[in-house]
């Protein structure tokens, strides 16, 4: 495949292309180089979800070798392991809104908390009575207007985000006791009931999708994404753009439709110890929609490339005409409104609200959990995807020291050491990359 | 259009103060399209304040500006983008995460239904890239913070070339280069010119002035005390003016 770039040489370019350093093989067009060209970016320090898929398999394997019985592997525990995940990882999809843009928001526990009440307050028949959906819009809408207020004073104020939000932290615990109160609840407003409404509310994380359903909609999903990837690198490498070779594209797609089969297989085997319970719970496609829906935000409009833009140099992307206070402040809107779907996920888990929500212990979590799957904490670089798989390494944590009945406080240390180690190849990673004369840090 | 002999920008008469300091004092400049002009200058000498009056970062107290012999107001980066304007600056203003596409594209990025077109940038990018002779760069996929000092530059210059824009000022390009890029980076300043753009380089550095301009003018304490054709200076007179105002000297004929 012809670079685009190749022109006839002229004099002095012989002295250029000589002494030109190049990392390798960027002109991959075979697998066997794009492999060469990985290794070497992950010596450059561009290391991406290398380490966590790594630590995902190293917890997964050494939890399933020393668990009881061996059930850490098991269907009901790894579906379980998902559920107890799901708001982690949603949370952790949250703080990277922040995180690339080079802030830290550390309001999402309990301001989440926030929208969590308020949705299981509406939704409630002795009370207001709201529909499922018009309760979730509301508490989305109300979060992202305090999160929006909290980027305004970040940005038009010059106040740092962390003391900002540290700020937040304290006046929503407080908000949210004090929504927890209203109605005869006694502050603890629950889902269980046989309205439909709040029913709803409550299936969100553990109802079950009908397997056969599952299996035809996992289909669907995949040969849509699986023909989108074949079309879009076919198409560049029709147009002589830089593209993977076809092999490379195959690979990726099989591994998605490999890993499709798994997932819903797992969920579909029978998890009941008496009767029958298989089908893949609503968090699975509930997560995966918001995993999509932030990628394209992300990495595909205009938006997303001003946020990177921003996190990596803020006066380069004044220079160029970015309104930086306007996206800063999207994005922390952004990040609450994701985290009160989290904290409702996490609701709908424990079947209502109650003043027992540790929110300063689950917005940590969500930060390590976006940097142990591989987000920056200095800003610039960072995935949805990395918050999904940050947040299953600490739900399998979780969840495989509590089948060996350990006590919370050895979880917290091991959940510390992790994220220390995940913060540290972070900071080495970044020291390992070669800087230039005019290079940020 | 203006006539020939009209420079594609002119500057007459600008006065810029920052509190109770005059930076500039009636300072007027021509810019003509196909040349290289340097503006030479000791440091507080005025040449970044200029600079920035030009370039829409700052503005002018008094005096006008003409382009193409029109006679215009630039208020913001963006007017001065709108007529053709592009600068360069020292610290390159380029985002070290994102690749050189994306870099060269910057707050102008094409879209189609809302999503960003990066077959539509990446090829526009490489044509210009090509067309600037920038050639080691073998992947315009490649994040800016992999790129040398010189690379960077280059990466940097296209980006401001791409936009059709008629007049492109760098900053103190050399200053962080080596002695081969030094040399690259004069040649493409070159072939700008060569492209008929009207290319304003600021330099310390006598060598590359000398090496690359076919004009200079020298500030000195906020007064434009001279500028001519390069060819009736040499390196005693450069450096006389800059660091005298050329007091005592007797001016180059006109």
């Amino acid at each position: 495949m012809a670079q685009p770039v190749e022109i006839p040489p002229d004099p002095t370019i012989a002295v250029q292309a000589a002494e030109a350093e190049l990392p390798p093989a960027l002109i991959a067009q075979t697998l066997g180089q794009y492999t060469r060209a990985w290794i070497g970016r992950m010596r450059g320090g561009d290391i991406g979800v290398l380490p966590v898929v790594v630590g995902l398999a190293a917890c997964m394997i050494v939890f399933e070798i020393i668990s009881p019985n061996h059930v850490f592997l098991s269907a009901d525990n790894l579906v379980n392991l998902f559920l107890q995940s799901s708001f982690y990882m949603v949370l952790a999809m949250a703080e990277t809104f922040a995180l690339i843009l080079g802030e830290i928001d550390l309001s999402i526990g309990f301001l989440g908390a926030c929208g969590a009440v308020i949705a299981v307050q509406l939704v409630q028949p002795v009370t207001t009575h709201w529909p499922w959906w018009a309760a979730i819009v509301a508490a989305l809408a109300a979060c992202a207007l305090a999160g929006a207020i909290q980027g305004t004073i970040v940005t038009r104020l010059g106040i740092p985000s962390f003391i900002v939000t540290l700020a937040g932290y304290l006046i929503f615990n407080g908000v949210m006791l004090i929504l927890l109160a209203l109605g005869p609840f006694s502050g603890i407003p629950n889902l269980v009931s046989d309205d439909p409404n709040v029913k709803v509310l409550y299936n969100l994380v553990a109802g079950n999708i009908d397997p056969t359903i599952s299996w035809i909609v996992m289909a669907v999903v995949v040969v849509g994404i699986g023909g989108l990837m074949w079309y879009s690198d076919s198409h560049r490498r029709r147009s002589g753009l830089v593209a993977p070779p076809p092999s490379l594209t195959l690979i990726k797609i099989g591994l998605i439709a490999v890993a499709g089969i798994v997932v819903v297989g797992i969920c579909n085997v029978n998890r009941a110890n008496t009767g029958y319970l298989a089908g893949v719970p609503w968090a699975i496609p509930i997560v995966l929609a918001i995993l999509g829906a932030w990628t394209i935000l992300l990495e595909r409009t205009k938006y997303g490339r001003y946020m990177y833009a921003i996190g990596g140099n803020p006066e380069a992307a004044r220079r160029a005409g970015i309104n930086v206070p306007v996206v800063i402040t999207i994005a922390f809107a952004l990040c609450s409104m994701t985290a009160a779907i989290g904290l409702i996920l996490y609701a709908s888990y424990l079947g209502g609200m109650s003043n027992n929500v540790q929110g300063g212990q689950l917005v940590l979590f969500a930060v390590a959990a976006a940097v142990i799957g591989g987000t920056s904490l200095f800003g610039g670089r960072g995935k949805a995807i990395h918050g999904v798989l940050g947040g299953l390494v600490i739900g399998a944590i979780y969840n495989g020291m509590y089948l060996q009945s350990l006590d919370v406080q050895r979880i917290f240390i091991v959940t510390g050491l992790v994220l220390l180690a995940a913060v540290t190849i972070d900071a080495v990673s970044r020291r390992g990359k070669v800087s230039f004369p005019g290079g940020r840090r | 259009m203006a006539q020939v002999a009209e420079p594609l920008l002119k500057v007459r008469g600008i006065d810029k103060h920052f509190g109770a300091v005059q930076a500039l004092y009636g300072v007027d400049l021509d810019l003509p399209a196909g040349q290289v002009t340097a503006l030479c200058g000791d440091n507080g000498a005025g040449k970044s304040v200029l600079t920035k009056c030009i370039s829409g970062v700052n503005l002018p107290d008094h005096g006008e500006v003409f382009w193409e012999g029109q006679q215009v107001h630039i208020h913001n980066t963006r007017d001065a983008s709108r007529l053709g304007i592009e600068t360069v600056y020292q610290d390159l203003a380029l985002c070290d995460n994102l690749d050189i596409v994306q870099n060269m594209f910057l707050g102008r990025e094409r879209t189609s239904r809302y999503l960003l077109n990066e077959g539509d940038m990446e090829r526009a990018a490489s044509e210009t890239l090509a067309s600037l002779k920038v050639t080691t760069v073998r992947s315009i996929r490649q994040p800016v913070a992999s790129l040398s000092g010189g690379q960077r530059q280059s990466v940097a210059i296209s980006k401001a070339v791409m936009w059709n824009s008629k007049l492109v000022i760098m900053d103190e390009p050399t200053a962080a280069l080596g002695v081969v890029q030094t040399a690259q980076l004069l040649a493409l300043v070159r072939r700008l010119r060569d492209r008929g753009l009207a290319v304003m380089v600021i330099s310390h550095n006598l060598n590359d002035v000398f090496e690359v301009a076919d004009r200079i003018a020298i500030l000195y304490l906020g007064r434009m005390v001279v500028q001519d054709k390069a060819s009736a200076f040499d390196r005693q007179r450069v450096v006389e003016y800059m660091t005298t105002g050329g007091k005592g000297m007797k001016a180059p004929s006109n």
